[in-house]
């Protein structure tokens, strides 16, 4: 019978798993759809946005720095936030079992918006385009930062650490 | 003394930069002697005819170069015979990236019906030399007497995705421009794709 009851208890919970990660996924189709998301004012938290994909190695190896920064900084209004440039048809098959896989909770986008050329530029003109890459932002501040590069978890840390050190005082 | 050390090693400091940042359009380009997948070696200046060449550094794994590989196709049935035929390189260390090894490369090749010669460039070195960072990433390079001289550099079009939903095709522009004598309007884009896997 207890045998039974963990059982049962494993399925229930690897259910609620289920239903909880992998549902944040959202697919944005064109830049102009993301960018409200971009401008929206971000009273005092600081937004870092981490372009990604499932199929780019470097970007998988740092997701969990990225989660990892999320939760270590949450007190310090610091909020991850990541972008997924993954293919439309790549989003059921691959992007939302992977942030299942990975129990990831913070936000996914997956933009689709094919003119790279149009939107890389837009999000910041030093973008070569590559990925991973990723940008540190709080638009009521003006705080704007940008790095096309891979990250250990420390490097990500001292870099949030600096762009939080010299913040506007208010 | 100090001086003149010092001039020398911000000399050198500007020529790694130099190096790092690779060919801009209007520098001249370097010719290479690498494998081509039949096993011959292949040279810019085995083409004696060409007015100039399409320059795709790209692979077998990476998504956005495989849905180039169509259009690439396409580019050399239309441009060779025009003068301006299409080699393909693959710069990435296989050790890294074992999806495209030589005999990988040999065997997309023949699926997808290449009718370019497909170079292996092991060390990266031309890649690096060019200042590609990306697969697929394009060069258009001009002949202007014995030099080789870059038209253009960046992506294929503007649609990686959907080569039905291309607005603006990019390198193709650049060339037919040239080949009516008139200066390329847009000659830099981004290009999208994978970075480049270099030997470390």
């Amino acid at each position: 019978m207890s045998m039974l009851r963990k059982t049962f208890f494993f399925f229930f919970f690897q259910l609620m798993i289920g239903l909880v990660y992998g549902q944040q996924v959202q697919h944005v189709e064109t830049f102009q759809a993301l960018k409200p998301m971009l401008e929206k004012p971000s009273g005092d938290t600081l937004f870092v946005y981490n372009f990604w994909a499932t199929w780019c190695r470097p970007c998988v190896k740092e997701l969990p720095y990225f989660q990892k920064l999320d939760s270590v900084y949450a007190d310090k209004k610091v909020k991850v936030v990541l972008i997924s440039i993954d293919d439309p048809e790549m989003i059921e098959p691959m992007v939302k079992p992977f942030v299942k896989r990975r129990k990831i909770t913070q936000p996914v986008y997956v933009l689709t918006d094919p003119k790279q050329n149009d939107w890389i530029p837009q999000i910041s003109e030093e973008w070569s385009g590559a990925i991973p890459a990723t940008l540190i932002m709080n638009n009521e501040e003006g705080i704007v930062s940008f790095k096309e590069q891979s990250f250990t978890y420390e490097e990500l840390s001292e870099w949030v650490d600096e762009v939080l050190k010299n913040r506007p005082k208010k | 003394m100090k001086r003149v050390l010092m001039s020398v090693v911000v000399l050198i400091m500007a020529a790694a930069t130099f190096a790092q940042e690779g060919y801009k359009v209007g520098d001249v380009a370097r010719d290479f002697s690498l494998k081509n997948i039949d096993g011959n070696m292949v040279s810019l200046a085995d083409y004696e005819e060409a007015k100039g060449f399409i320059v795709v550094f790209t692979c077998n794994h990476c998504p956005y170069a495989i849905k180039y590989e169509d259009r690439i196709n396409a580019l050399n049935k239309k441009y060779a015979a025009k003068g301006y035929p299409v080699i393909a390189i693959n710069p990435n260390d296989v050790s890294k990236v074992p999806d495209d090894s030589f005999d990988n490369m040999k065997i997309r090749a023949k699926e997808k019906g290449f009718t370019f010669p497909y170079l292996v460039d092991g060390t990266s070195e031309i890649a690096a030399t060019y200042g590609a960072t990306r697969t697929p990433h394009a060069y258009v390079l001009q002949k202007q007497g014995k030099e080789l001289k870059v038209a253009y550099i960046g992506a294929i079009d503007d649609n990686a995705r959907d080569a039905s939903s291309v607005e603006e095709t990019y390198l193709a522009n650049a060339i037919d421009l040239l080949l009516e004598g008139k200066k390329v309007e847009k000659s830099f884009t981004r290009a999208i794709g994978c970075t480049i896997k270099w030997p470390q």
